[in-house]
């Protein structure tokens, strides 16, 4: 079965907040209507957003490090907000694993949002319809778009390549491996809600090099007292071929 | 938790509903197995159920407030199968057809012998009546699981929570059947249905301290760590990736301080429990209207407080991503 899911890469996030804006803009424009927004350019400004990115400084000061973390719905394997949603709006869908409200069904009771561990629902100030991460489902299926262009705007608007999209129960999926080797991990594990979401966690690109390995000190020919020849002086293969 | 006041209202006025409607029959019921005397002509039962329904109907309309598209509010009745809202908006219509039934049965003569056993009549409405009960109980089921069944909001995941939902709608409305009682002139039933209104009050009283008890001594299962995923002992967010506030920092928190809360906390557990109870007490003797009437009104005022500390004091896990702009 497949499951698609989104995998973000919390190595390479930088924070740039490109993945909420295209998000935005995608969304807002799409046939499923308007995100709504209320003083978008003054003061106490409030909207309707699928996906956001947050800041978390790890450490003591001075010696902290700065993880931006991006936060959308994760689409559970067992979302807990589907089965409380009295109208059957909430769903997840069989062929693919994404979790969807229609909007046409759902009575704005909010729920859903409390059924939520990772409040990654909201509802919209002025549909009064409950809204989420669609997966950018009416665009990864557009046959209209060129092939490599059917995939979430969040993750074709990333500049760092930070965030990947997949099918996480196919093993030999790029996902499916970067989960695997990357030490990829889900969210809030302790309530069994299987996030298909993944995050990969920071990763140290560093190895420790000891002097020793740099100049070998049991090299025989040291011990020989042979003095070790540059190659450039002595004649080449060329050189001795009669050709 | 935001505490939204439809919903603070639809489940105390259903609850004060339901216990009138148990008191209702519980009286009745002893009455026919000639335990208490009979209510003679003073329609307690009819003009009982016409306030339980009144209330029904008021906590439904409360409801609708509630709802972002109330008129697809029908729709709501599809998933039973798994939600227990839905079972809810199948139970409350359920209970207000029988006690609708139970009215008219009441007010319009219909009543009948039914059923005779051992020289005891068991009239008709009774039969309706035990219908009405247990459609009683199935819907405080479903009210307190729609809150008990969330297994993340730690608060509110325990069996203490549907006790608590029982027992505080049984109190009130047995509170409420004392004073209607004493109204319509049947002092010995205003001993009846005042006592155990003592009683439920005094065991709501044990079992919500527990609750109290229970929700000062919880050991939260998600961190920031767990949250993010950061195994780190020191974690502090910088920004929630808006400034203005959004639905996260609006619905899952009560925006009011510490002291306020605790002060809320102190005010239920005054108006709930002991001033109805010295009330009563006092009261029900004389079998003085005024003072009963008040008893109720004062443990109805405090289940407003109640249940606005029951959703404020519930700590959503999603909170955990939202502690700085």
């Amino acid at each position: 079965m497949t499951q698609l899911a989104l995998i973000i890469d919390l190595n390479v996030c930088v924070g740039c907040s490109a993945c909420v804006t295209s998000c935005k803009e995608w969304n807002t424009s799409g046939p499923a209507g308007f995100m709504s927004d209320d003083n978008p350019y003054d003061k106490d400004p409030n909207g309707t957003f699928f996906n956001r990115v947050q800041t978390y400084e790890v450490g003591e000061y001075p010696k902290t490090e700065t993880v931006h973390f991006p936060k959308s719905c994760l689409h559970c394997e067992e979302p807990p907000c589907v089965p409380v949603c009295p109208t059957g709006a909430s769903y997840k869908r069989e062929q693919d694993g994404i979790v969807l409200v229609d909007y046409d069904k759902c009575i704005g009771c909010k729920y859903c949002s409390w059924a939520c561990p990772y409040g990654a629902r909201e509802i919209d100030e002025h549909q009064k319809v409950m809204k989420k991460c669609t997966l950018c489902v009416d665009r990864i299926y557009d046959e209209a778009l060129p092939e490599s262009e059917r995939k979430p705007a969040c993750v074709l608007a990333c500049p760092t390549n930070a965030r990947l999209f997949g099918d996480v129960h196919d093993p030999d999926s790029n996902v499916s491996e970067m989960i695997r080797e990357d030490g990829g991990y889900q969210l809030m594990p302790e309530w069994g809600t299987q996030p298909s979401n993944h995050y990969l966690p920071r990763r140290k690109n560093k190895i420790t090099i000891h002097e020793d390995e740099l100049i070998r000190v049991d090299n025989p020919l040291n011990k020989e007292q042979k003095k070790h020849h540059d190659p450039v002086d002595e004649p080449t293969l060329e050189d001795n071929s009669y050709i | 938790m935001h505490p939204a006041f439809s919903v603070i209202f639809l489940t105390t006025l259903i609850g004060v509903a339901q216990g009138l409607f148990l008191a209702l029959f519980s009286t009745q019921l002893y009455s026919e197995l000639n335990i208490l005397p009979s209510v003679s002509e003073s329609n307690f039962y009819g003009i009982g159920a016409v306030i339980s329904l009144l209330l029904l109907v008021g906590g439904l309309i409360a409801s609708f407030f509630h709802l972002g598209h109330p008129e697809r509010a029908w729709r709501a009745a599809a998933m039973w199968r798994t939600s227990w809202l839905s079972r809810e908006v199948l139970a409350l219509p359920t209970m207000m057809a029988a006690v609708f039934f139970y009215g008219v049965i009441h007010l319009g003569g219909y009543d009948g012998i039914a059923y005779t056993i051992g020289g005891i009549n068991l009239s008709t409405s009774l039969f309706v009546g035990i219908f009405g009960v247990l459609a009683t109980f199935i819907l405080f089921v479903c009210t307190a699981m729609i809150y008990a069944c969330i297994k993340f909001l730690q608060e509110w995941s325990t069996p203490l929570t549907v006790v608590n939902y029982i027992l505080f709608g049984m109190a009130s409305g047995f509170a409420l059947a004392t004073a209607l009682a004493s109204y319509l002139g049947l002092t010995e039933h205003v001993s009846f249905l005042g006592n155990w209104a003592i009683a439920l009050t005094i065991l709501v009283l044990l079992t919500r301290s527990a609750s109290l008890y229970r929700n000062s001594r919880i050991k939260f299962k998600s961190s920031v760590q767990s949250a993010i995923g950061v195994r780190h002992n020191k974690i502090n967010q910088i920004s929630q990736g808006a400034m203005g506030g959004s639905f996260n920092t609006r619905e899952y928190f009560h925006g009011k301080t510490a002291a306020f809360l605790k002060s809320v906390k102190y005010i239920f557990m005054v108006l709930v429990f002991p001033v109805p109870l010295i009330l009563l007490f006092s009261a029900i003797d004389t079998s003085n209207t005024g003072v009963l009437f008040a008893a109720f009104a004062i443990q109805y005022v405090g289940l407003i407080a109640e249940r606005w500390y029951f959703f404020a004091q519930a700590n959503h896990p999603q909170n955990i991503y939202y502690q700085t702009v």
